[in-house]
């Protein structure tokens, strides 16, 4: 289940950015990969849709949204998995 | 060049059904941002906004105007009576001929837009209303007024997403300055706050659940609201001539387009439509004693806002007073800046600053005069209205005191 999430989440951001999927590493930043808010705010809408899950994600405060960390593709990784977790369990 | 001055003023919003109401809820710094009352709220995310209230269509229109008449029209209209009534002017004869409308949506009958899709996919009808495009066609507010008050110049509408309103109230200012009309009702009006218009902006993730805090450092997004506001704008001799009370003079307008991102705004561009107000007024920056913001309270637009200001107005942005009404009224979008300029016609006319409530915490990206909270007494003899849209088209009004 965690792998396939993974894969997921990692296709989703890989599109986004119009790269490979071995490309988008764990550690990188979405900004690293040159996606900017409006391309984040997409990614967010595509693994709502994806897991059919509602992230709680507000652009005005990108840095406290504690409940979803998107400073890495890790811990975004990470974070769609709690929520899948928490909303589908 | 003619000179151009207001002489009537007439509003909807969240805060009152009329001028006076509004500018009593802007001295009280009182907030008309609240819970929505609309149909399928729990399936929303954001469940606030400016809504106007006890708002009875029956108890204005009959049942033929009712049929046609959209939300956003309505209040257009109700706003344009007080306007009328106020300035004193009757189109009847040769003047009607002079004179036109130039108004401001971003969405015009988004609520017809609403219904009748709702008719068709969710409750699988085959068959709408007759009226359902004359009824949210984005022009329809502005025919319904030149039918009412026989304007027969130029009239049309403006749609630039949320600077609509200073477009079309700048567009009515050049008309009359050049000679082109001798009265231009004018001004903007939305209603946006239904299921699908409130769906849609939650997809931008720029909205606030519980608050619009404008220059905060805790700001966590806009909030939308709803209304109309009409001026009535005239020549200065025209109006002189007959005797009329004059609220404001309407100075300097500017318009700039960023060229650069459809949702980011852009400090240049902001600063460019600032500073060609100012040129076109023939002001001094120091002259500027206040300020109504575009302060929308996401953190983009507040900061960008901010360091405009400061670009242009150099150390004099430090004394000026500039504070964001949407914190009471929420964002009108179209219509937003035509509620706004009640705010610096009250400055001017009335030695009041609307506050921008809702203030919290400093942000020092946002370190400017925002009269947090509480209003306040100031002479004042210029002022300006920013607009700042989405699709980065910015448009900035000068006024001076009559």
């Amino acid at each position: 289940m965690a792998s396939e999430v993974k894969d997921k989440v990692v296709a989703i951001i890989a599109e986004q950015a119009v790269l490979d999927v071995a490309d988008v590493k764990p550690e990188a930043t979405l900004e690293s990969l040159g996606i900017d808010s409006l391309g984040l705010v997409e990614s967010i809408f595509a693994i709502e849709e994806a897991f059919d899950i509602t992230v709680p994600f507000n652009a005005n405060e990108p840095d406290q949204n504690a409940e979803f960390d998107i400073s890495t593709v890790g811990s975004i990784v990470a974070a769609v998995e709690s929520l899948v977790a928490e909303q589908k369990g | 060049m003619r000179r151009v001055v207001i002489t009537g003023a007439g509003t909807v919003n969240a805060l009152a059904q009329d001028v006076a109401g509004t500018f009593e809820a802007f001295r009280e710094g009182r907030c008309g941002i609240g819970e929505l009352d609309i149909r399928d709220v729990d399936r929303l995310a954001i469940k606030i906004g400016g809504q106007v209230r006890d708002w009875d269509p029956e108890a204005h229109f009959n049942r033929q105007q009712i049929v046609l008449y959209d939300r956003f029209t309505q209040f257009t209209l109700i706003a344009a009576k007080q306007a009328l009534a106020q300035s004193g002017l009757n189109f009847d004869g040769h003047l009607g001929y002079e004179s036109g409308v130039v108004l401001g949506t971003a969405g015009g009958g988004v609520n017809t837009w609403d219904d009748n899709y709702r008719a068709v996919y969710e409750e699988g009808k085959n068959r709408v209303h007759p009226f359902v495009v004359p009824k949210l066609m984005n022009n329809a507010a502005a025919s319904h007024l030149s039918m009412e008050f026989n304007l027969r110049g130029p009239s049309f509408t403006v749609a630039t997403a949320c600077a609509s309103s200073n477009h079309a109230m700048g567009l009515a200012f050049q008309m009359i300055r050049s000679g082109g009309a001798k009265a231009m009702v004018t001004g903007g009006s939305e209603s946006m706050l239904c299921f699908g218009g409130i769906k849609a902006w939650e997809g931008l993730r720029v909205m606030s659940k519980d608050a619009c805090r404008p220059f905060s450092a805790n700001r966590n997004g806009m909030v939308q609201g709803e209304g109309a506001a009409v001026f009535v704008f005239e020549d200065y001799d025209h109006a002189r001539a007959r005797g009329a009370e004059i609220l404001a003079e309407v100075a300097g307008f500017a318009m700039t387009s960023d060229a650069a991102d459809i949702v980011m705004p852009s400090k240049q561009g902001a600063a460019r439509a600032i500073a060609g107000a100012l040129r076109d007024a023939g002001l001094n920056g120091d002259q500027v004693g206040y300020i109504n913001a575009h302060g929308t309270g996401t953190a983009a637009n507040d900061k960008t806002e901010c360091a405009a200001v400061s670009d242009v107005f150099g150390h004099h942005a430090d004394r000026l007073m500039i504070s964001s009404t949407k914190s009471m009224h929420g964002h009108l979008i179209g219509g937003t800046g035509a509620v706004e300029l009640l705010a610096c016609i009250m400055a001017l006319k009335d030695g009041i600053i609307a506050p921008t409530i809702g203030y919290e915490e400093p942000d020092p990206e946002c370190s400017l005069d925002v009269v947090p909270n509480e209003a306040r007494e100031a002479e004042v003899s210029a002022v300006l209205s920013n607009a700042f849209a989405f699709g980065g088209l910015n448009a900035v009004l000068a006024l001076k005191r009559a």
